[in-house]
């Protein structure tokens, strides 16, 4: 049998929309699965639900060979005997313990010399070293965020479950800490379920991901090609990001970036390094669409392309122009007559180079 | 001042507060985490003494614990002596009496604990009960000193169920309030205040503590 992941389940509430969700991975050593969708899908239900926190009244959960809830067959394993590390949107750290009580709280099946020489290990390989004695008010965000991944670690957990682990930080200190957290995930070679709003998250993250909007799952897929690929419309609507694709830098010059996108050149902010491969990721509303010959504007790219698609969405048209690669645009109806776009015509799609988001492509 | 009245009258108030802080702990947790949904009747009689006079709750233990009665029976085949007008009667009295005086802090403390601490503990393999003992009482220590003293206070001052379950017994059931009553009785109005200044004195002394063990920030002296 695969290892899988099999969640199956429905959950109704007062006043909301029932969830019912139902999706199946392949996991892997650690593979990461991405929750995506806005406040209020309920894909934080469905991560409660992984945890038993919350009960379905319906459907099942395997995770591996385990079978933790069968509601036909009754059976349901409380959260104490998943063994799984959880982290809470805002950490939950026990107040009236220091760090190091923190991470070694659920190691309590140890005898203490064990006990301390997990705590050692876990505080290294966090980067907590001196903060142990610390309680956790006396922390800074970033801290927190690694005291309770290091407390939810530390049992070695089969499945690590993380609801919103940046959200809770400043933009700084998030972006930093998504790549490190995305080699920690591959270091500890445990699989993890991940909810987030955030597509760059998702992307820099996931090893799948499924889109969750209004109690359903709608797609589950490779992120980029939930991105690039939207089964529907409501998953392009909850992912928000038309154009997804795969590029280079090739060159970095105080921030600003250039990324070969299958031979043509696009310049975007980023601090990755020459040579890093990176997503390329470009909101519809964002481009700009140029009758091909005008003049000069103050968007740093402008591609030349020809419309391969126009697809009316309510008010708005979205246009695909093929300049290398698909690239999609939002425009109103009237600039589509004025500009009198058919299938075929050259145009220019105008980006600034604020609106090119280079995201790292994940490693291994 | 009668001594032996202040003697029954502590160890009284002391071994009240003891019991309900090993009984009432229990009882609060259910009330605070339990989703059963008749629990409001519970909760409403645990609050019944708060509004119940004194000698009809006094009454309905007398008649509970008499010899017409089997636990009244049973008790004095077991102890060889009736459970009315002892020591041990009115204890049980004044557990009952105080019940809402301990269960009420305890549970608005655990009230108070975040839910999510509590389920991050269940998953990091902890048991609901050590959760309780490691993390819910550590961060409701404000609320049970605070049941403790308040229910040590309440049964200071009672005096309407020690006049009915107790009696007046000098040395087994006559305490501090049965005795002023007594002196002022007997005209003996200089007895009667000394003894009501020192009620009334602990009985500020312990609000005072419940008061400041309660207050969350502390201008001038900041809690380490």
């Amino acid at each position: 049998m695969a290892a899988e992941m099999i969640i199956d389940m429905t959950k109704t509430f007062p006043d909301r929309a029932p969830i019912q969700a139902c999706l199946r991975y392949t996991v892997e050593a650690s593979t990461v699965l991405i929750l995506f969708g806005p406040s209020g899908s309920g894909k934080t239900t469905i991560l409660r639900s992984v945890a038993g926190l919350e009960w379905p009244e319906d459907g099942r959960i395997q995770f591996l060979s385990r079978i933790w809830l069968d509601t036909r067959s009754g059976i349901r394993v409380s959260p104490q005997d998943r063994h799984i590390g959880y982290m809470p949107q805002d950490y939950a750290l026990f107040p009236t313990y220091s760090v190091a009580g923190n991470i070694g709280y659920g190691l309590g099946a140890l005898t203490s010399h064990d006990r301390n020489k997990r705590i050692a290990e876990v505080v290294e390989l966090f980067k907590l070293q001196g903060l142990e004695a610390a309680k956790p008010r006396e922390l800074s965000g970033g801290q927190q965020q690694r005291v309770a991944l290091a407390r939810a670690v530390a049992p070695r957990p089969q499945l690590l479950l993380l609801d919103e682990p940046l959200s809770a930080l400043d933009a700084p200190t998030r972006l930093h800490l998504r790549g490190e957290l995305r080699i920690l995930l591959k270091q500890l070679a445990v699989p993890s379920i991940i909810v987030t709003h955030d597509w760059t998250e998702a992307l820099t993250l996931g090893d799948v991901m499924a889109v969750v909007g209004e109690g359903q799952i709608h797609q589950v897929g490779k992120p980029h090609e939930v991105f690039s690929r939207p089964a529907d419309a409501d998953v392009a609507r909850i992912v928000g990001v038309e154009t997804v694709v795969q590029g280079q830098v090739i060159e970095n010059a105080n921030g600003l970036a250039t990324v070969a996108v299958n031979g043509t050149r696009l310049k975007g902010l980023s601090s990755n390094a020459i040579g890093a491969a990176v997503y390329v990721c470009i909101r519809a509303e964002d481009v700009v669409v140029e009758q091909a010959g005008s003049g000069m504007t103050s968007a740093r790219n402008h591609l030349m392309g020809r419309v391969s698609d126009i697809a009316p969405q309510g008010v708005m048209v979205q246009v695909t122009i093929d300049c290398g690669f698909p690239l999609a645009a939002t425009i109103t109806r009237g600039a589509v007559e004025d500009l009198r776009l058919v299938p075929g015509a050259s145009v220019i799609a105008a980006i600034k180079a604020g609106a090119v988001h280079l995201v790292p492509r994940s490693v291994g | 001042m009668n001594w032996t009245a202040i003697w029954v009258t502590f160890k009284l108030a002391s071994l009240t507060a003891a019991v309900l802080l090993v009984v009432g702990l229990p009882i609060a947790y259910w009330l605070t985490f339990s989703k059963w949904r008749w629990k409001f009747i519970v909760e409403s009689v645990v609050a019944l003494p708060l509004v119940l006079p004194p000698t009809v709750l006094g009454f309905y233990i007398l008649v509970a614990i008499g010899p017409y009665s089997p636990v009244g029976r049973f008790y004095s085949d077991v102890a060889g002596q009736p459970l009315p007008f002892t020591f041990e009667g009115l204890l049980l009295a004044s557990i009952l009496y105080s019940l809402p005086f301990a269960v009420q802090p305890f549970a608005a403390a655990f009230e108070q604990v975040d839910r999510r601490l509590i389920e991050t503990s269940w998953t990091l393999g902890v048991s609901r009960m050590t959760t309780f003992f490691k993390l819910i009482v550590p961060l409701s220590m404000a609320g049970l000193v605070t049941g403790a003293v308040l229910s040590f206070a309440h049964t200071l001052g009672e005096f309407g169920v020690v006049l009915m379950v107790g009696g007046n017994i000098e040395g087994e059931t006559r305490t501090v309030s049965i005795d002023i009553y007594d002196e002022v009785q007997a005209l003996n109005y200089a007895g009667a205040a000394k003894t009501a200044l020192l009620l009334l004195a602990v009985s500020y002394g312990v609000l005072l503590l419940v008061y400041a063990m309660n207050r969350k920030v502390w201008a001038v002296w900041p809690q380490k």
